[in-house]
C-alpha cells in the first residue's frame, strides 16, 4: 500500500484542532501535524497538497440497511459501503432486517466474509434481538456477539411484548452489548404514513402522531432503567422524545441517542406533493420538532448522527404515497447536510466529527473516532466549502431515494481512507 | 385577462375565485342544454374520456359518463377493485398503458390520497381528480357550490355547517377550500375521533357543539359515515352516532327557517341523516346530483374543449 502524506490540512485531531500534515503508513496514522512531513517515511510518500481541506476521523454510521442478503436489487454490501466511502464513512452498522434475517451466527459471518472480500468500509453487523424479528423468542445473542455482532436491534419491528423486551435487555446487559431501539408504539402508529399534523390533515394522509415515538421512548427508557441495560435510541425525530431522554440521562439511565440528517434539514411540509422520497419512519415532523432537534444536537443531548440509509428501488417508491415503502438513502449526503448546519452556525466542525465519528465509536465500543498517531488509518478528508448539487444519477448506492435530490450542499468528502486504503478519491465524477 | 383552469383538475387548493366563477358560469350554460329534449351537443366530438375508477362509485362515474356523452365525447370506463398492486401491475404502468391509447382526459378515482397528482406528473393527457383517498373531491365541491349559489343567489356570508367524519372526508376538504374562496363562513363539527388534529388545520371554524354548528346555518352539509372504517373504533355504535351527530327534524329547527340540507351521497338513512330530513322540502340532495352532470360537462369543456391549440 502506498504511503500517503497530506499537507496543509485543518486537522480535527483528538488533541484539538490544528493545521498540518497527515502521514499514513500501512494501515496506521504514522504522524500528524508538524511532525508528518519530517517523518522518515514521508520521503517515499505520495504527497497530496490538501490546503483548504479538513481531516476528520472516518465517519461511523450506527444505522444503515445494506439489503444483502435478500434484497440485492436495492443495495449490496459492496454498493452500500462504496456509497459510504463516498460520503466519508469508514464503518457502517447494517441492521438485521435482511432476508434471511441476521438472527444467527452463520448469517453474521456471511455478512462479515462478504464484507472482507468486497466492502469499501468496515462493516459492524447489528444482529436481531428476537428470532426472525418476530418478537417471540430471543436470538442467540452470545453466539451472535462471538460471530461479530456489535449490537442488537429489531429496528423497525420493536418488541411489543414488554416482558420479552425486559428479558432481552437483561440478557444483553450480561453480554455488555447495547440494544438499539427503534422506539415506536406500533398500535398507535398503525396505518399512518406521515407525521400527524396540519400537513397530513391537508394532504388527507393518515398520520403517525409524535406520541407513537414518545411512548416507545418512554417504554424503552423505563425498562432500560429497570434492567440497568445500555440502550441507544435510534433516529429521534421529535421534541417530546428529547425531554424524556434528557430526564433519563439526568437520572443516570444508560441511554444514548441519535438523529438523522433529514430530521434536521427537512420537516413535514417538505412532503409537498406526495413525494415518496420524503417518506420514512419515523416521519419528518413539524418545524418546531426540527428546531428542538437542532438545539439538542448543538447542546450535546443528542449523542450521535446516523443516516438510517434505507435504499429502495422504484418498485417500492414510484407508486402511490400511502403504499410506498418507508425509508430514504443518506450515506452520500450526510456530510453535506451536516456541513449545511455548520454553515448555518448550528454546530461546529469539531462537533460534527464527534457526532459522526467518536460518539458512534464510543456507543458501539468499536475502534475509531480518534485522529492521532498510532490509530488505525480511518480518515476522511473533506472540503467544507465546495458546493455541489445532489443529482439522482451521481449516487454510488444502487438506489436513488434521497430526500435531498436537487439540494446544493456546501461541501463533500474528497478522500476516504479505511485501514490505510484509499476507498474514495478524486475522479472525474467529482470535479 | 383570459381565465384558464390549467391542464389538470387535481383539487381546489390554489383555485381562485375567478376560476370557480368561470366554472359556475359555464355550468349554468350546460344546464340549459340538459333541460332540452335533445341533450346533446357536438362540442367534444372525436375526443375520448377514460373513466379510471379504482374505487366503487355509481354517482360520480355515471355523472362523468353522461357529461362526456352529452358533449359527444367517447367514453371508456375501467374499474379495478382494490389496488393495482394486487394484480401485479403498478398504477403508473396501468395509466401509461391507458395513455398509450391516446385518450384526451383521464378521470381517476383512487383510494390513495395523491394518486391523481402522481399520475399528472407522468402523463401528458389531462388528469381529472374524481376523488382521491381522504384528500380531495373537487368536482363534488364544485357542484355543491353551484347548487348553493343556484339556491341562494350567492355564497358571500352564508354559514355552511359541514358535519360528520371530517378527517376522512375528501368532500369536506374540497368544500372547505372552495367555500372559503367563495366567501362563505364554514363551520365543521363531528365526533372528536373524526376531526383533524389540530382541528383548525383545514382552515374552517371549529364548532364546539352540534347546536353551535347548526345555529343560524344557511347550509347543512352532512357527511357520509364510512362503515368500512368500523375497525378504526371511531364511535361506539350507530345508535350513539345518530343520537349525537345525526341530523333529524328537531335539530334542523336550530338552523335558519330557509336553511337547506345537502349530502354527497350515498346516504346512510337513519345514521347521519333521518329519512324525513333527506326527503324533506329543505333537502337539495337530488338537485346536487342533477347539477353534477352539468358541472362535469362544464369542466370537461373548459379542460379539453377550447380549441386545438392546447393539444400540441
Amino acid at each position: 500500500m502506498p504511503v500517503y502524506l497530506f499537507t496543509g490540512l485543518d486537522l480535527l485531531a483528538a488533541s484539538g484542532a490544528e493545521r498540518g500534515g497527515l502521514l499514513i503508513v500501512d494501515d496506521k496514522i504514522a504522524a500528524l501535524g508538524k511532525e508528518a512531513a519530517s517523518h522518515p517515511a514521508a520521503q517515499s510518500a505520495v504527497t497530496i497538497d490538501a490546503r483548504g481541506l479538513t481531516a476528520a476521523p472516518g465517519f461511523i454510521d450506527l444505522h444503515v440497511h445494506l439489503r444483502q442478503p435478500g434484497h440485492e436489487y436495492k443495495e449490496t454490501i459492496a454498493s452500500g459501503t462504496r456509497a459510504a466511502a463516498a460520503g466519508g464513512f469508514t464503518a457502517v452498522c447494517p441492521m438485521a432486517n435482511t432476508r434471511p434475517v441476521n438472527d444467527e451466527p452463520g448469517h453474521t459471518r456471511f455478512i462479515l466474509e462478504t464484507a472482507a472480500r468486497q466492502a469499501s468500509a468496515r462493516v459492524y453487523p447489528v444482529a436481531a434481538l428476537s428470532m426472525g424479528l418476530k418478537g417471540k423468542g430471543l436470538s442467540e445473542m452470545a453466539a451472535l456477539k462471538e460471530a461479530g455482532a456489535v449490537a442488537f436491534s429489531d429496528d423497525g419491528l420493536p418488541l411489543a411484548d414488554n416482558r420479552l423486551f425486559r428479558r432481552a435487555l437483561e440478557y444483553a446487559r450480561g453480554l455488555d452489548m447495547p440494544v438499539i431501539c427503534h422506539s415506536e408504539d406500533l398500535s398507535l402508529s398503525a396505518g399512518g404514513v406521515m407525521h400527524e399534523g396540519p400537513v397530513s390533515a391537508r394532504l388527507g394522509l393518515p398520520g403517525i402522531p409524535a406520541a407513537a415515538e414518545t411512548l416507545g421512548v418512554a417504554r424503552d427508557i423505563i425498562l432500560a432503567e429497570l434492567c440497568q441495560a445500555r440502550v441507544h435510541i435510534a433516529h429521534v425525530s421529535c421534541a417530546a422524545s428529547l425531554s424524556l431522554i434528557a430526564a433519563a440521562k439526568e437520572r443516570g439511565v444508560r441511554v444514548t441517542c441519535e438523529t438523522a440528517p433529514h430530521y434536521l434539514l427537512l420537516c413535514d411540509e417538505d412532503v409537498g406533493d406526495y413525494d415518496t422520497f420524503r417518506k420514512m419512519n419515523p416521519p419528518l415532523r413539524g418545524p418546531e420538532d426540527r428546531q428542538a432537534l437542532r438545539e439538542a444536537l448543538a447542546g450535546g443531548l443528542i449523542d450521535a448522527l446516523a443516516t438510517d440509509h434505507a435504499p429502495h428501488s422504484q418498485l417500492e417508491k414510484q407508486i402511490e404515497f400511502d403504499q410506498a415503502a418507508f425509508g430514504v438513502t443518506g450515506l452520500e449526503t450526510a456530510l453535506g447536510a451536516m456541513l449545511q448546519l455548520v454553515k448555518e452556525g448550528v454546530i461546529t466542525l469539531p462537533r460534527l466529527a464527534e457526532l459522526m465519528s467518536s460518539a458512534p465509536a464510543r456507543i458501539l465500543g468499536v475502534p475509531g473516532g480518534r485522529l492521532r498517531p498510532g490509530e488505525a488509518a480511518d480518515v476522511v478528508i473533506f472540503d467544507p466549502s465546495r458546493p455541489w448539487r445532489v443529482r439522482e444519477e451521481d449516487f454510488y448506492s444502487l438506489s436513488a431515494n434521497s430526500p435531498f435530490i436537487g439540494f446544493t450542499l456546501p461541501g463533500r468528502a474528497l478522500y476516504t481512507i479505511c485501514a490505510g486504503r484509499l476507498t474514495h478519491g478524486p475522479e472525474e465524477k467529482l470535479t | 385577462m383570459e381565465i384558464a383552469l390549467g391542464r389538470h383538475l387535481l383539487g381546489l387548493e390554489g383555485f381562485s375565485l375567478e376560476q370557480i366563477e368561470l366554472i359556475l358560469r359555464t355550468t349554468r350554460f350546460m344546464k340549459q342544454i340538459n333541460s332540452r329534449a335533445i341533450k346533446k351537443v357536438p362540442t367534444l366530438r372525436g375526443r375520448t374520456v377514460l373513466l379510471f375508477f379504482h374505487e366503487n362509485s355509481t354517482r360520480t362515474r355515471t355523472s362523468f359518463e353522461l357529461a362526456a356523452k352529452r358533449l359527444s365525447a367517447d367514453t371508456v370506463s375501467i374499474s379495478a377493485s382494490g389496488s393495482s398492486l394486487v394484480k401485479g401491475e403498478t398504477l403508473l404502468d396501468t395509466a401509461m398503458n391507458l395513455q398509450a391509447m391516446a385518450p384526451d382526459a383521464i378521470v381517476i378515482r383512487h383510494s390513495s390520497s395523491g394518486a391523481p397528482h402522481f399520475l399528472a406528473r407522468h402523463l401528458d393527457c389531462t388528469v381529472i381528480n374524481g376523488g382521491d383517498g381522504m384528500h380531495e373531491h373537487p368536482t363534488q365541491a364544485l357542484l355543491d357550490i353551484y347548487t348553493i349559489q343556484e339556491h341562494f343567489g350567492g355564497l358571500q356570508g352564508l354559514k355552511v355547517a359541514i358535519i360528520g367524519d371530517i378527517i376522512h372526508s375528501r368532500v369536506a376538504r374540497s368544500n372547505i377550500l372552495g367555500l372559503n374562496t367563495m366567501g362563505a363562513e364554514v363551520y365543521i363539527y363531528g365526533p372528536p375521533t373524526m376531526m383533524p388534529n389540530p382541528p383548525q388545520s383545514l382552515g374552517a371554524r371549529v364548532a364546539a357543539s352540534m347546536e353551535e354548528a347548526l345555529r343560524e346555518a344557511h347550509v347543512i352539509m352532512m357527511l357520509r359515515v364510512q362503515k368500512e372504517r368500523d375497525h378504526d373504533m371511531l364511535f361506539p355504535s350507530e345508535r350513539e352516532y345518530a343520537r349525537c351527530f345525526g341530523l333529524n327534524r328537531r335539530r334542523l329547527q336550530l338552523a335558519r327557517p330557509d336553511a337547506v340540507v345537502m349530502h354527497p351521497g350515498p346516504t346512510n338513512r337513519g345514521l347521519e341523516i333521518s329519512p324525513e330530513v333527506a326527503d324533506g322540502v329543505q333537502s337539495l340532495i337530488l338537485a346536487q346530483v342533477n347539477n353534477g352532470v352539468a358541472l362535469r360537462m362544464a369542466l370537461l369543456y373548459l379542460l379539453m374543449g377550447d380549441g386545438e391549440s392546447r393539444r400540441e
